[in-house]
């Protein structure tokens, strides 16, 4: 994780070997302190929402209604009264947080398991049309969901699975794989050809060279995709809302999150708990493993 | 009850994988049975078979048919039947839809330049300043939450209440603080299109930075020297030899933040629903297709922001085969 950039002691010592830097270096100096600043306040900018909403949920429902968060340095009093009333109260996030649970978990393991084959074939075997195929599935991933959602979601109801969690984790198979395949794909090419050649001289047919040597290999690649999908999943909105319109017993928390700030104006107390319960599962997810989240990123994105 | 839902889940995940093992394993014992030319034919398609039935049938299709659908008068009182082009009339004649092109087009013209500005700038003076790790830390956190989450903080921030109450949202604490009038950001037509695109700005910046600083790394340091040997300043040596290097990534995050833009949805849903003039295509096609019940009216609005979005999809198809040499 080091950077490129000249260290401290490298710019002294040019410093001292062109006499003609010492401008340089206060104007340097100038533009560091407004380049400081500039940081600074962006980085203000980006954090104070979270942390005014995250003391909010923290304050007496009271407090709420009659000051702003930052009053709570004057007058400091912290309650997880409104984590209870939204937990277990009549908003019982608590069902939906278990239907999120529910929803993501299939939502990640089976595209990622779909994509692996589609993905060792299109970067390792020889069919025809392979080239064709690869680059329409590539040039799906950019499609709209929006545009498959109203088909497939009569086709739902037409097989009778409506208020089941087929819909979802069918839906969001779908608009994964496109993603899914053209990242993996970059991953499993790179894997040396010489690998494959020598398990073959063994006698190693496809499917063993994909589970026993491909799959350990690209792990940590399958790890990133995974990572991204289920923060996908997790923090979909629309999917949600399109396939389990009306079906409580299978809403994610975000969909009732959306529903509860339909009628907000007064209940801050419960949409702010509401917000940070919905937050705190990808944000661990994220903080432990954004390495291998990046990795991804960046392999989706830079790389071709 | 919830115990339950849990241990269902990972038995039905545990089934998923137990499935797939057992089709790779006993699909190639099936086509090992086959004549030898036959399996070398066949076995590609037991790797890449479901996943291309799945995108063609579940994808590609779905999308024909919604092109279909913008074709058939549907809805209240609709007979079912071929109806031309007026959907795409009834779509472009009217006064919401025109509005939500609008708006569309300003979150295309916003997204993409203001992700650029600050998640490049955020990405090069974060290597120049102290607790610069810090500062890209601020930024990327609002990745992980989700646009949902995102429109209740910054519902918050924008909060308004009428002048002489004591304002509760953090951005008209300010305004008053400083002595002017509380503003009603959401509500207010003249600020409220840019309250939305700002608070989305808000979590999709980080991307844009993460994206710049690995572009970053890829700039020749040996070329700044020389520059700076060579007696230019900061901000030539920026101009002049990273800025060119980071080109092909400043497209990378206009072109997927134009997407962003396009495909808006949540952050707009939860935060005004589309009311006093903040619809954008995705929220007038949603209403369409659940408050009106109208297939046809939803399959042009839906095939709209489709033809809108293919212009940007045949350009990154293009560069993809430039970059691979693929067919």
């Amino acid at each position: 994780m080091t950077a490129a950039i000249p260290t401290p002691a490298l710019q002294e010592e040019l410093a001292t070997v062109e006499p003609a830097t010492i401008t340089g270096r206060t104007r340097k100096r100038l533009t560091s302190r407004w380049a400081s600043l500039f940081a600074l306040v962006i980085a203000v900018l980006w954090t104070i929402p979270t942390f005014g909403l995250l003391l909010t949920s923290l304050r007496p429902e009271m407090d709420i209604r009659t000051s702003g968060w930052w009053t709570w340095f004057s007058d400091p009093q912290l309650t997880l009264a409104n984590y209870d009333e939204v937990l277990y109260g009549g908003t019982s996030l608590s069902t939906y947080f278990v239907n999120s649970i529910v929803i993501t978990i299939p939502s990640v393991v089976i595209p990622v398991s779909i994509a692996c084959l589609a993905s060792y074939a299109f970067a390792w075997m020889k069919f025809p049309m392979r080239d064709t195929l690869f680059v329409a599935v590539f040039a799906l991933q950019i499609v709209p969901l929006q545009v498959a959602l109203i088909p497939l979601l009569r086709l739902f109801v037409d097989a009778d699975l409506n208020g089941t969690f087929w819909p979802l984790w069918i839906s969001h198979t779908i608009f994964a794989l496109p993603l899914a395949i053209f990242l993996l794909h970059n991953f499993f090419r790179e894997v040396p050809g010489e690998l494959m050649e020598a398990a073959r001289v063994d006698g190693a047919g496809h499917v063993t060279i994909f589970l026993r040597i491909m799959l350990p290999l690209v792990t940590p690649a399958i790890a990133a995709f995974a990572i991204f999908q289920f923060l996908w999943v997790w923090n979909d909105l629309l999917v949600a809302i399109t396939m389990a319109t009306g079906a409580q017993e299978i809403q994610p928390l975000t969909a009732r999150l959306a529903e509860l700030s339909g009628s907000r104006g007064s209940t801050w107390h419960l949409l702010s708990a509401g917000a940070f319960v919905s937050i705190v599962v990808p944000v661990i997810v994220f903080v432990f493993l954004q390495r291998y989240f990046v990795r991804g990123l960046l392999a989706g994105s830079v790389k071709g | 009850m919830i115990g339950d839902r849990i241990v269902l889940t990972l038995a039905a995940t545990a089934v998923i994988v137990v499935a797939g093992w057992a089709y790779l394993r006993l699909g190639d014992r099936a086509l090992a049975a086959l004549p030898h030319g036959a399996y070398r034919r066949l076995a590609p398609w037991l790797f890449a078979g479901p996943a291309v039935a799945m995108v063609l049938l579940a994808l590609a299709v779905p999308a024909v048919i919604t092109v279909g659908w913008s074709l058939v008068d549907d809805g209240d009182g609709g007979s079912g039947g071929f109806a031309g082009f007026a959907n795409y009339a009834q779509t472009l004649s009217d006064e919401v839809t025109r509005v939500a092109l609008r708006n569309t087009v300003l979150w295309v013209v916003l997204l993409p330049s203001l992700a650029v500005l600050v998640g490049l700038v955020i990405a090069v003076l974060s290597e120049r300043v102290r607790y610069g790790a810090l500062i890209k830390a601020a930024l990327f956190l609002p990745i992980a939450i989700s646009a949902v989450a995102a429109g209740v903080i910054w519902s918050f921030m924008y909060d308004y209440q009428p002048p002489g109450a004591a304002q509760t949202g953090t951005l008209n604490a300010v305004v008053t603080a400083l002595g002017g009038e509380p503003v009603a950001w959401i509500v207010d037509t003249a600020t409220n299109n840019y309250a939305l695109i700002g608070a989305t700005l808000w979590t999709q910046a980080g991307f844009a930075m993460v994206i710049f600083d690995a572009a970053l790394r890829s700039v020749p340091g040996e070329l700044l020297e020389a520059a700076r040997l060579d007696g230019a300043s900061e901000w030539a040596a920026f101009r002049h030899v990273t800025l060119p290097f980071l080109m092909p990534t400043v497209v990378v995050v206009a072109t997927t933040m134009t997407v962003v833009a396009l495909k808006a949805f949540d952050i707009v849903y939860v935060m005004t629903n589309g009311n006093y003039g903040t619809d954008v295509l995705s929220t007038v096609m949603y209403r369409a297709l659940f408050t009106a019940k109208d297939n046809g009216l939803a399959g042009a609005v839906a095939t709209i922001l489709m033809l809108t979005v293919v212009p940007i999809m045949i350009a990154n198809v293009r560069q993809f085969r430039r970059e691979t040499g693929a067919a």
